[in-house]
């Protein structure tokens, strides 16, 4: 039986599609068997970060509608044999998303895999209800400022009460706070609230600080997922995550402003 | 023994009650027809109260519905929401004034319903709502901005306030709402409410009780 972990944040923009990759990514390459689902319909966007868009034939939609079968659809990783993503349909609209249709296809999955992970879109809409009711874990992104923190909130409200878990009354989903795109020299300005506010405010473990860096966006553009990338900040801190995951205790890093050194002083960063 | 010839007995009975929210009896009359066509069966013979409280007394002519709706085969039996002239003219027309059960029984509390206690055992997350009827509220955690704890009793906060808390919800002035740390959207003593600003020109953000004294509310700081 696979463990169904959604990446959501309530808010959009946050790093869910970017953070999906990376740790679908880095669980893979640790020899687990992962499926990465993006039920972002209409939009499409984890083909693009995960670099297959080339390859999209079938869509999850398909696959619900019975118009193709899960083999025809997933998309085998170029990088690692360990890792297939599931892609949206960009044409279709949101209401394909049936409870039965995404069940059914999680299910089918779930035989087959050791994680399904679920790219949320944003909101709490159908798509992202979708995305998270079947989640046994929830992973919430959220950037470190106000109106984040609150989205994250209100989605873990939802986790609490709109999930399977819920519904049935089963063991509460597990949640981890994932808190993205951090740059503690702006914390120390006081333009974004620090790691310490933020958990405080929403009381879960916190699974990972991935710091604001200019590798991300150039792994996106070059359909990479950022986690390859292990000179990076931003991927070493995405491998911490998977780690913690897997339930290892790995110390947090990229938390403190980095000390400058002379050179980068006089040239910049 | 044999049975009285007259007795008198309470019953309740399931009536249909048409709101009116319309005074103009030809704009009226037009939307009932349309409801007819669309279920005749549930009309027919079917004894109505009319619920007047959104018309204006002044400009319903309360006959003239009344015959309108007989010509349908609607019976009328009673009206409500009535006050003043509509309810004398009410009764000239031989329509009595009933009250809804809920408009007689939510009058001053008739005896004071045993209180317990509701306990939350997690963060009251933004968009989440808890009722404490009859009760108490003791959390287990904190209350999220956009969250709401609502009590007929006390409310009892151990974490973080930083939602809407509204003991007494029924009118008891000896409500109260203990934070460990009070940074709350509002806090309200049966109906009686302050909004951030107050809440923070009156305690300094920790631990905190407020309570109802005479009609102001007061915050006081908790022992520490
Ligand atoms: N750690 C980071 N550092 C810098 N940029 C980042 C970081 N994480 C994400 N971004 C950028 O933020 C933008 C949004 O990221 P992403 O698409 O992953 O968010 P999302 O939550 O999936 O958005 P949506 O709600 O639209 O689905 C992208 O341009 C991405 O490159
Ligand atoms: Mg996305």
């Amino acid at each position: 039986m696979a463990q169904i972990i959604v990446v959501t944040s309530g808010k959009g923009g946050v790093g869910k599609t970017t953070s999906s990759a990376a740790i679908a990514t880095g669980l893979a390459l640790k020899g687990h068997k992962t499926v990465v689902i993006d039920f972002d319909i209409g939009l499409r966007n984890l083909d693009l970060i995960m670099g297959c868009e080339r390859r999209v034939v079938y869509d999850f939609v398909n696959v619900i509608n019975g118009e193709a079968n899960l083999n025809q659809a997933l998309i085998k990783d170029k990088r690692c044999d360990k890792l297939f993503v599931l892609p949206a349909s960009q044409t279709r609209d949101k209401d394909a998303l049936t409870k039965e249709g995404v069940g059914k296809v999680l299910e089918d999955l779930s035989k087959d895999f050791d994680y399904i992970l679920c790219d949320s879109p944003a909101g709490i809409e159908t798509g992202a209800m979708m995305a998270l009711y079947f989640a046994d874990t929830a992973i919430v992104t959220t950037n470190p400022e106000v109106s984040s923190v609150r989205d994250s909130d209100r989605i873990l409200g939802m986790l609490q009460s709109r999930s399977r878990r819920a519904e049935q009354s089963l063991e509460p989903v597990k949640e981890f706070l994932l808190l993205t795109r951090y740059a503690p020299n702006r914390v120390k300005t006081g333009e974004m609230l620090s790691v310490e506010d933020v958990k405080e405010i929403l009381a879960i473990p916190l699974l990972g600080v991935i710091p604001e860096s200019q590798s991300v966006l150039k792994a996106s553009n070059s359909g990479v997922p950022v986690i390859v990338d292990q000179q990076s900040d931003a991927g070493q801190a995405y491998s911490d995550a998977v780690a913690r995951l897997l339930g290892d205790e790995v110390p947090l890093r990229f938390v403190n402003e980095e000390k400058k050194g002379i050179l980068k002083r006089i040239f910049g960063s | 023994m044999h049975k009285a010839v007259l007795e008198l007995k309470g019953s309740s009975f399931t009536l249909s009650v048409l709101h009116l929210n319309a005074d103009n009896i030809d704009v009226l009359l037009q939307e009932l027809d349309k409801k007819l066509a669309q279920a005749p069966q549930f009309f027919q013979n079917a004894p109505l109260v009319l619920n007047l409280a959104a018309v204006n007394e002044k400009t319903l002519d309360l006959a003239q519905l009344k015959q309108a709706l007989i010509a349908r085969k609607l019976f009328v039996v009673g009206v409500t929401g009535v006050q003043g002239i509509l309810a004398a003219t009410a009764q000239e027309l031989g329509l009595p004034v009933i009250k809804s059960g809920k408009e007689q029984f939510s009058k001053p509390a008739a005896k004071a319903p045993t209180r317990t206690t509701k306990i939350v055992k997690q963060t009251v997350r933004s968009g989440q709502q808890v009722y404490a009827k009859d009760a108490d509220l003791v959390v287990f955690g904190a209350v999220s901005n956009g969250a709401e704890v609502i009590a007929d009793g006390s409310i009892h906060i151990h974490g973080t306030l930083r939602g809407k808390a509204m003991a007494g919800a029924q009118g008891d002035n000896n409500a109260i709402i203990i934070a460990n740390t009070l940074s709350a959207e509002l806090v309200s003593i049966a109906g009686n409410y302050w909004l951030s600003d107050s809440i923070q020109a009156h305690s300094n953000g920790s631990g905190a009780c407020v309570r109802l004294d005479g009609e102001s509310l007061i915050i006081e700081s908790l022992p520490t």
